[in-house]
């Protein structure tokens, strides 16, 4: 069995974020990490190669420094590394991002693909759907648990208050949430193993039936006005009362907003 | 001359700091008021082959290099120091010296499960009457002709993983020889011992000052058996081996103490930029900034010469003729110091919630002190260096 897991290298948003004077993500004064849902997602393809047996490539769309993240992949247990890096696949958007990571999974066997949702540097959850329309597979998002039954997977898909059980037929992709698993750790063994290995680097020329109107910055239909940090919500109101009074208080409040 | 790590360093280091942060971290303050041994995260750092980090992969281990090995001492201790010593008394003074010393049957027996963390290791040396004196070692053993076994008798003290450990390395007298003034001096072998072997048994267990997670228990021998097999080197070797072995534990402890001396210190940044008196955070006061200046520029310090040592030893391993005695002790003697240093001002820094349990930083003050003391106090590492000086 072959599973392909596609990996995001995110600013670490824990020590807060921090933006260049045009808005944009100052990244270098960031801490890079793998993005946590792709990291679940990593989890669950080597606990799947773990019970069945399985190969496990990871592959990134970034910077030449997003090799980083396919090293940590590899010192968890994945068996190859593939970056695709090239100045054209540049300030691509969604609609960019998954144009060239089907263009690279074109040239790759593959009977599973696992993405995260989504990555917090973006909270789009739109790549990893984006990529089973185009490559024309089966989707299913928003996994908690994932089996493996024969040529299917069989995967709890959250939703609001309740969850699905969905199974697919082989191949086909899975987006994965955070809560899957808790990804484990690397071994100081596989660190050094990870760095030993060769990564696979590709770029524009490599990608399979894509257009470049579709690729990098150009290509991305997104456009951003202005991006900023969060917004500091206003002090708000205080007021002391019974309880009784509180409540009433509180009720007409809600009504008033139209929230009840 | 390249003081930057490189990639692989950096992503260990990560490694290591994530597992401090999110497994020891947590349980540090319970290992000291407990003085529990940390099972449950020694049995993470075995499945993670943190017990096997220099041990070469066909030994079962890691197959990484000294200063990786070092990097995770010295972050484990910055968030405990209990946590610190189990893998360095296990790795330095247990694994080590069955790799350097032990014969193929050795390392096949005793140095895979320790590499992969299916046995635990400690050290047995020092005696209620040798410490510093090596001499003084009552402990002896004798080999019976007729089964080639030897026969131990006596114990040690202040043994380190003593009995949470599975394999132990024990220091006898063989032979008493004459020297060339006619003094008599004992001659001593190293033996691997097994936990259960019969009459090997263990004594009271020490309570201590820091530390107190570390598991401390005297060990006794009484016409202990030993198969003549587990004999660790030649005989009579067994002075220079355990030597040799404690100057790599001293590099271990050393790690071990910087890590105390950085985890004070970040605290302590942390602390003095909260903690505001006058209207303002302590940071903004002068001395408060001097005497942190002056104990980053320490650790900072410490740290080159901790690593700088882990390089010598490096060497070594790597199959060069090199001594790293000298490195390791200055690297230990001033890790060790300064680490008492820096925790000291810590408290002070600290105030009242210093000296209060409920702060780390009180523990960590009282396991920097071990450190000036055991595999070695500071006065002998002044007596290693001075030796090579003086030659």
């Amino acid at each position: 069995m072959k599973i392909v897991v596609c990996v995001k290298q995110v600013p670490d948003t824990k020590g807060g974020v921090k933006f260049n004077p045009d808005g944009t993500l100052d990244r270098g004064a960031m801490l890079a990490i793998m993005n946590p849902d792709d990291k679940a997602g990593l989890e669950a393809a080597l606990r799947i190669k773990d019970e069945y047996g399985a190969e496990v490539t990871v592959l990134t769309m970034g910077l030449p420094k997003a090799e980083e993240v396919l090293r940590e992949a590899m010192a968890m247990g994945a068996d190859k590394g593939i970056l695709v890096t090239d100045r054209v696949l540049g300030g691509a958007d969604t609609w960019a991002t998954s144009t060239t990571l089907a263009g690279a999974l074109r040239n790759i066997d593959y009977d599973l693909i696992i993405t995260g949702r989504q990555a917090i540097d973006g909270d789009t959850a739109q790549v990893g759907p984006q990529i089973s329309e185009h490559l024309d597979i089966p989707v299913i998002s928003y996994a908690k648990d994932i089996k493996i039954e024969g040529d299917s997977v069989v995967v709890q898909r959250q939703y609001d208050d309740r969850y699905h059980i969905v199974k697919a037929k082989m191949p086909c992709l899975i987006t994965a949430l955070s809560e899957l698993n808790d990804p484990r750790y690397m071994t100081p063994g596989g660190i050094f193993d990870a760095y030993d290995k060769e990564i696979t680097v590709w770029g524009r020329k490599d990608l399979k039936d894509v257009d470049d109107s579709n690729l990098g910055l150009a290509g991305s239909p997104t456009k951003i006005a202005k991006a900023s940090d969060k917004v500091r919500k206003g002090a708000g109101e205080k007021v002391t009362l019974e309880a009784d009074e509180a409540v009433t208080y509180i009720m007409d409040k809600l009504k008033e907003k139209h929230v009840i | 001359m390249d003081f930057t790590l490189c990639k692989q360093h950096e992503m260990a280091r990560q490694l290591f700091k994530d597992f401090a942060e999110n497994e020891v971290k947590p349980m540090a303050q319970e290992v000291d008021e407990t003085e529990k041994f940390p099972m449950a995260n020694v049995e993470k750092m075995e499945k993670l082959g943190f017990m096997g980090i220099p041990i070469p992969k066909e030994y079962g281990g890691q197959g990484c290099d000294i200063l990786t090995y070092i990097m995770c001492v010295e972050e484990l201790s910055k968030v405990c120091g209990t946590t610190g010593v189990i893998v360095s008394a296990h790795t330095s003074l247990c694994a080590d010296p069955i790799l350097t010393y032990g014969t193929e049957e050795q390392k096949q027996k005793y140095l895979v499960p320790l590499a992969k963390g299916e046995k635990l290791g400690a050290f047995g040396l020092t005696e209620p009457g040798a410490g510093t004196d090596a001499q003084g070692v009552q402990t002896k053993a004798v080999q019976d002709e007729a089964t080639g076994e030897w026969i131990l008798n006596g114990s040690k003290c202040f043994i380190t993983n003593g009995e949470v450990a599975d394999i132990y390395i024990v220091i006898a007298y063989t032979d008493v020889v004459e020297d060339k003034r006619g003094r008599k001096v004992k001659k001593f072998s190293a033996f691997i011992v097994e936990k259960g072997t019969p009459g090997f048994s263990f004594g009271t267990k020490e309570k201590k000052m820091g530390i107190r997670g570390s598991s401390t228990y005297e060990l006794i021998f009484q016409d202990c058996r030993i198969p003549k097999e587990n004999l660790l080197g030649p005989r009579g070797k067994g002075f220079p081996i355990a030597m040799h072995t404690l100057d790599g534990g001293r590099i271990g402890i050393a790690a071990q103490a910087l890590g105390i001396a950085e985890g004070a210190l970040e605290r302590t940044v942390e602390y003095t930029k909260e903690r505001k008196q006058f209207g303002r955070s302590i940071s903004a006061q002068q001395n408060t900034q001097f005497q942190l200046a002056d104990m980053a520029t320490k650790v900072e310090a410490a740290k080159n010469l901790v690593y700088k040592a882990a390089l010598k030893k490096q060497e070594f391993a790597d199959g060069q003729k090199v001594s790293y005695s000298v490195e390791a002790a200055m690297a230990k003697l001033y890790a060790a110091e300064v680490a008492m240093e820096v925790t000291t001002k810590a408290v002070q820094l600290h105030g009242g919630y210093g000296y209060i349990r409920e702060y780390d930083i009180e523990r960590m003050m009282r396991d920097a002190k071990i450190t000036e003391i055991y595999e070695g106090t500071s006065e002998v590492q002044r007596m290693v260096i001075s030796g090579a000086l003086l030659k």
